[in-house]
């Protein structure tokens, strides 16, 4: 039980927005913080990602005066562990035994699945910061689920596009074996197909190995113009540098959706010179929001964010949206839900608005990989959307 | 017809990799009994020990002269502080502990490394490349890289089979009993073994470093691996290590290139058609 007084601490620590509405009686479930369930890998390959949605988050919470929409908000953290076996306990450990408000994950696109289905289900404002499952948005969208990344194919028809316009004809592609480089490879093909583009071969080996030296002989042998690849993270990292002692660079280009370089960009050193890609985000991009974020999140972590810090903080833009449609009532999901989908704001990444389906409608840059930094070559595809294939928004 | 033989050079390379990573499981596992599951994590601390002793000596090769016995080193504390009261427990109790200390090696990673992939330079003598083909190129390292998982196989085989402490080490997984009554202490034997273990684990995520680079999860994914070619060479048995090794690293590099659909199966599929034929592995006793 809670005492009279307790409750009026609370309604005085929610502050200045209490004050400012005086007709507007604060109801019982506004005067605690919103707690925010964080889904997302602490741990493992895609550890660092993680880290970089959380501390852009938190930074922008922080920004906020730790409040949205005149509410506290309060994280709750879960390791997910990139464990797609795991995934429906852990996001049940959110939703049931913490309770939360908000529920936000998470970067592997299996456990976003699972995580997504139980969302659906049960109506929970659900923010997907990462993973990049076309279901998501397509056949499993629904009212309360929002993507603050991208739509796997998206990249891959933005990277299609740009390599069409630099004279590649024949293409071979190479990717892990599992949904998310199939979903990419396949956006690929649609705008690089149509285009008059030629794909030889596909060529996938399974998720995570990194042993790419065979792999790198069977592209030699095919001479292609170009390759189109689908990697992150440490094996992004090693199939550049093995690409290179290959010197396949030296005939064949390396192109690939933008997660190639991201965050190994320093590490790649001169393995990457040469790289191209696209994603919707580079970090010499010229606009006063990114500059303002670049120096406020270097100051605050002493590293430089990335494609997946803007991800994250573009999911507490969103969520701070609708908390302020709603004035500060996750219940009201009618009036926050209305909010975050027509929402439209200005984002580290250029413009941010969504699609019917809520995935982003957003710019996607061609980069190129030199000295250990992306250069901005210029726009590959421009506020480009997503299929809503299947998608019925209940 | 050149692509069957940069797939047999490819096959060899990864399969010598691999049994400088195998040879100190099978060792633990063959002579101690002990299941160590904590075994990738040694390799994972040898990339990183990469990482740190190559920015300080600027030498990958320097960075293993230090890294060697600092891994042998760490080897004795976690026998003598976990490992040494395993040897006479079950399996379950062995398998508890070396996957605790699983996580506490990658807690202890993500703290002082971070979390980013690094990347580990290779010697500027050795880092160019050769050509192949017109098309492809090898790296030179690579190649130095199987010169010296050559000379480190036939050392092995030299020390077990040649040497006073082989000849004890052998004595002592078929009998350590006697061993004792002999007036050899083999709790001594049994740390230097692990130490041993530990430190070839390192030796091979050190030398692998400046191809594979450092990352979380690396060593998982050598650790799984590793116990196929420990389970198909037999356990215990270095000679066995290196077939099986050899059979994976070829196995692997054919597999992906000439039947993609079942690459990511193909090297258990060898693993159920050994245990068929020989259930105790190429070398194993029964």
């Amino acid at each position: 039980m809670m005492d009279r007084r307790r409750i009026l601490t609370l309604a005085g620590a929610t502050g200045a927005s209490t004050l400012a509405m005086p007709f507007v009686r604060p109801s019982w479930a506004q005067t605690g913080a919103i707690r925010v369930g964080l889904l997302l890998p602490y741990s493992g390959t895609y550890a660092a990602l993680g880290e970089a949605i959380t501390n852009a988050m938190q930074l922008y919470v922080t920004q906020q005066g730790g409040k949205l929409g005149g509410r506290a908000i309060e994280f709750v953290k879960v390791d997910d562990e990139s464990a797609p076996p795991k995934a429906t306990e852990n996001t049940t450990k959110l939703v049931s035994g913490e309770k939360v408000d908000v529920l936000c994950g998470t970067v592997h696109s299996g456990v976003a699945m699972a995580m997504a289905k139980i969302a659906r289900e049960n109506g929970l404002p659900t923010l997907v910061p990462n993973a990049g499952a076309e279901a998501i948005t397509r056949a499993m969208c629904a009212p309360n689920i929002f993507r603050t990344s991208f739509g796997n194919s998206q990249v891959g028809d933005a990277t299609g596009m740009a390599m069409l316009k630099a004279g590649v004809k024949k293409a071979v592609t190479v990717t892990w074996k599992y949904s998310a480089g199939a979903e990419s490879v396949a956006g690929f093909k649609k705008s690089f197909l149509k285009g008059g583009g030629e794909v030889i071969k596909d060529i996938t080996l399974p998720f995570p190995d990194v042993e790419f030296q065979s792999i790198l002989a069977e592209v030699a042998s095919l001479k292609p113009d170009a390759v189109y690849s689908f990697f992150a993270g440490g094996g992004a990292l090693k199939f550049m540098k093995d690409y290179h002692a290959a010197k396949l660079n030296e005939k064949v280009a390396l192109w690939g959706a933008g997660f190639l370089t991201d965050g190994v960009e320093k590490a790649a050193g001169a393995a990457g010179d040469g790289v191209k890609t696209a994603l919707h985000y580079v970090d010499s991009l010229d606009n006063a929001e990114n500059k303002k974020f670049i120096a406020d999140y270097t100051a605050a972590f002493k590293k430089a964010p990335d494609v997946y810090a803007v991800q994250g903080w573009d999911s507490m833009q969103l969520l701070r949206v609708g908390l302020e449609a709603a004035g500060g009532d996750v219940k009201k999901r009618n009036e926050m839900f209305g909010a975050m989908a027509k929402a439209e704001f200005k984002s580290p990444r250029g413009p941010f608005k969504l699609g019917t389906s809520h995935n982003p409608i957003q710019n996607f840059y061609l980069r190129e990989l030199r000295n250990g930094e992306n250069k901005y070559l210029g726009v590959a595809a421009e506020m480009l959307a997503d299929d809503t294939t299947g998608c019925k928004m209940a | 017809m050149s692509l069957i033989l940069v797939q047999i050079l490819n096959g060899l390379q990864y399969g010598l990799l691999l049994f400088l990573a195998a040879s100190g499981l099978t060792l633990v596992f063959g002579i101690l009994g002990v299941i160590n599951l904590a075994h990738g994590s040694f390799y994972m601390i040898g990339a990183y020990m990469a990482l740190t002793l190559t920015s300080y000596t600027g030498d990958i090769f320097l960075a293993l002269a230090a890294g060697i016995p600092l891994a042998f080193l760490i080897g004795m504390a976690i026998e003598w502080l976990f490992v040494r009261h395993l040897y006479k427990r079950d399996h379950l109790q062995q398998v508890l502990l070396t996957f605790a200390l699983i996580l506490v090696f990658n807690e202890a990673q993500q703290s002082i490394w971070g979390n980013y992939p690094k990347s580990i330079p290779m010697p500027s003598y050795l880092s160019s490349s050769i050509s192949l083909t017109p098309e492809l190129g090898y790296s030179v390292y690579r190649l130095a890289l199987m010169a010296i998982c050559v000379g480190l196989a036939l050392l092995m085989m030299f020390v077990i089979q040649k040497t006073r402490v082989g000849r004890l080490i052998r004595a002592a997984e078929s009998n350590p009993e006697m061993v004792e009554a002999l007036g050899f202490d083999s709790r001594v034997l049994f740390r230097v073994v692990f130490a041993a273990g530990a430190a070839l684990a390192a030796a091979a995520g050190m030398l692998a470093a400046p191809v594979e680079s450092a990352y979380p999860g690396i060593g998982e994914r050598v650790l799984i691996i590793s116990f196929v070619v420990v389970v198909i060479g037999g356990i215990g048995s270095i000679r066995g290590a290196f077939l099986g090794s050899l059979l994976i690293g070829l196995a692997d590099a054919f597999g992906k290139v000439f039947v993609p659909k079942f690459s990511s199966v193909l090297i258990y599929a060898l693993m159920a058609l050994v245990l068929v034929l020989r259930p105790n592995g190429l070398f194993g006793r029964s």
